[in-house]
């Protein structure tokens, strides 16, 4: 039987081989319902097996996947959560009807009343509802998975992933999911490979698959050809790492050694540890969003001080650019952004948000002037739209100055630059002369210009950086950017990717920002193109 | 018996409220002793049992919420001593650990 290959979403990077493990698909309660005192005894017991899986996975889990079990244990072992259905079980419901109606109740609890912390929240209690309902249809529940196993269903919970001992390998392949869920956040974390939003995946036949978190593809009983191309592939990935660190030590040059400057994006201090300043121009993107990702809620002035300030001084002269947090659409944020928008890619998020709410993002821009003491700091608005905008958060930014100078308080007052990445300012960037900086992200400006949104697996082929559109509005914007006298940079997706790198020179692009594990890689492409025009 | 009774309050600074870490780290402090504990989110009630986690997040208490214990049993005051503490000293969160690593998205 040929290889079957499906392309879906890539949400954790990474290759894997293994055996196919089909998780259950729970299409209905299969056991009758019996007398109430039989349902009462079945829900007791369901619960009991649930709370024993959950702790025997607990015992393993370390970190933030230890706080979520230990949450749902909490809850499961507390008899108020199940009171309501035994009541209704007494009044004659059968037990899965019961605990259904009971958890879906709480969920609804936790969604309504505008709080986004809770909303959050109810994952976990969606989580706890269906392992009961699993247990109560007689099912042990997918406690121990086999160890090196290619996952392949509709959609992972949490606590099924952190049931796995991913030591010894293994990936997930999703019909359905999405790269920003709570899962794939782990699994990046945890490093398993993981492709979501397969589509309809064959019922049933395959007994072993090779995952390509990078390619976003599931290959299905690989045939000798594939095999050997994984192999290949893996063999191939270990000789591309060893050249491109060699690549990532030396300064960009293109081919005529004219140079170019390769940054580093970041999304959390930490990562810097790993990391030599020597391989990069600097930092061209930080996502503040790891600061207000925390369980402990939304962070204090002096909590953000200290991480802008770490990486300013591990970057030492060379440039940081810290942006304001980018919290809404793909990246909510309990406590800051709004629930419920119908469309979030296209709602309150960037700086819209933080206009919105002045309280939280002075308390930013207060520890981002004070950081700005130790080291060549920039700071840049995400989703800009209107200059008013950028007049507002300067006003903003220069408020917060003037009280640090009050208060007596180190400071320096950082530029303000903007990303670009709504199509409106991309047409007409000579109207926004007050951003001392551009910064061009791809992805927000490829999803809008194409209206095809990157999260959504049907389109997701016409979320194609590659379309000409795209290149067309960076070459306007490089070109506003000499005739305004402001720096012109790419942090997007598209600049870590060798295949567009062509077009993106080609526009007069002299600057990229990318993951620090792509710096080798991107020099390497950089260095076999041979700029047109002054660069 | 009334005169056995003990009560407490403390605001909450927590930055999102009283919501899942603390209220685990609450209501197990809670069990930890015998008497019966109850809290409120404002001085006349409703009161509720601040060993119930169920309960407890249901509250949906907010940074900023006045926190109301009362206590019954032979370990009240040491009780509300031990759970004022732990609200004062923010749910030991203050070095909490990062969470989402991600590449993507811009």
């Amino acid at each position: 039987m040929p290889a079957t290959e499906l392309t879906g979403r890539a949400a954790s990077p990474g290759l894997a081989i293994g055996p196919l493990h089909r998780l259950a698909e729970r299409t209905g309660l299969s056991r009758a319902a019996g007398a109430p005192a039989e349902e009462s005894a079945a829900l007791t017991t369901a619960i009991a097996t649930a709370s024993a899986a959950l702790i025997a996975i607990m015992a393993e889990a370390e970190g933030e996947g230890a706080d979520i079990l230990e949450f749902q244990v909490a809850m499961l072992a507390d008899d108020a959560l199940a009171a309501p259905a035994f009541a209704a079980i007494a009044a004659g419901i059968d037990a899965a009807s019961a605990w259904r109606t009971t958890l879906d109740e709480t969920i609804a609890g936790y969604r309504d009343g505008g709080d986004d912390y809770f909303a959050a929240r109810a994952s976990d209690l969606e989580d706890i509802r269906d392992r009961v309902l699993a247990a109560l249809d007689g099912e042990a529940g997918e406690s121990r998975l086999p160890p090196g196993a290619i996952l392949v269903g509709r959609d992972v919970t949490p606590s099924l992933f952190l049931s796995v001992d991913w030591k010894a390998g293994g990936a997930i392949a999703l019909s359905e999911g999405s790269p920003s869920s709570h899962v794939a956040m782990l699994a990046r974390a945890r490093g398993v490979p993981m492709v979501v939003g397969l589509g309809r995946l064959p019922a049933a036949g395959a007994v072993e698959a090779i995952v390509d978190g990078d390619a976003g593809c599931l290959i299905l009983d690989p045939d000798a050809g594939a095999k050997s191309a994984f192999a290949h592939a893996a063999a191939g990935a270990a000789d591309r790492a060893f050249a491109e660190a060699e690549a990532a030590r030396l300064p960009g040059r293109f081919a005529d050694g004219s140079p170019v400057r390769v940054l580093i994006n970041v999304a959390e201090p930490e990562e810097l540890d790993a990391i030599d300043p020597a391989i990069c121009d600097g930092i061209g993107l930080v996502r503040t969003e790891f600061l207000f990702h925390r369980p402990a809620g939304l962070p204090d002035e002096e909590t953000q001080y200290r991480a802008y300030r770490r990486m300013l001084e591990w970057a030492g002269a060379r440039p940081v650019t810290i942006r304001t947090v980018d919290a809404g659409g793909d990246k909510p944020v309990p406590g800051l952004t709004i629930d419920g928008e119908s469309n979030p890619f296209l709602g309150t998020r960037g700086v819209r948000l933080s206009l919105l709410k002045p309280d939280i993002f002075r308390v930013q821009l207060r520890a981002l002037a004070r950081a700005a003491v130790h080291g060549n700091l920039k700071v840049m608005l995400p989703m800009v739209t209107v200059p008013g905008e950028i007049d507002e958060a300067a006003r903003l930014l220069d408020a917060a100055v003037a009280e640090l100078a009050a208060e007596g308080v180190p400071h320096t007052r950082p530029p303000l630059g903007i990303m670009v990445e709504v199509p409106a300012v991309a047409v007409v960037p000579e109207l926004y002369a007050g951003a001392a900086f551009f910064s061009i992200g791809s992805n927000d400006l490829t999803q809008d210009t194409t209206a095809a949104a990157r999260d959504i697996a049907a389109v997701a082929s016409l979320c194609d950086a590659g379309h000409p559109a795209v290149a067309a509005l960076i070459a306007n914007v490089v070109r506003a950017g000499e005739a305004l006298a402001r720096e012109v940079s790419l942090c997007g997706d598209m600049g870590g990717d060798p295949r567009h790198l062509p077009a993106l020179v080609g526009a007069g692009l002299r600057s990229v920002s990318v993951a620090p594990r792509l710096v080798g890689r991107v020099k390497r492409g950089l260095a076999e193109i041979r700029p047109d025009g002054p660069a | 018996m009334a005169e056995q009774e003990s009560t407490a309050s403390v605001l909450l600074t927590h930055e999102v409220g009283l919501h899942a870490r603390p209220s685990v780290k609450l209501t197990k402090l809670a069990k930890t002793y015998s008497s019966d504990i109850a809290l409120a989110t404002a001085e006349g009630g409703p009161w509720i049992d601040a060993k119930s986690i169920v309960r407890v997040m249901a509250a949906k208490a907010p940074k900023g919420t006045v926190l109301h214990f009362r206590a019954n049993g032979p370990d009240a005051d040491a009780a509300l001593a031990a759970l004022v503490a732990l609200v004062e000293r923010d749910f030991d969160e203050a070095g909490a650990h990062l969470s989402e690593k991600t590449h993507a998205g811009d």
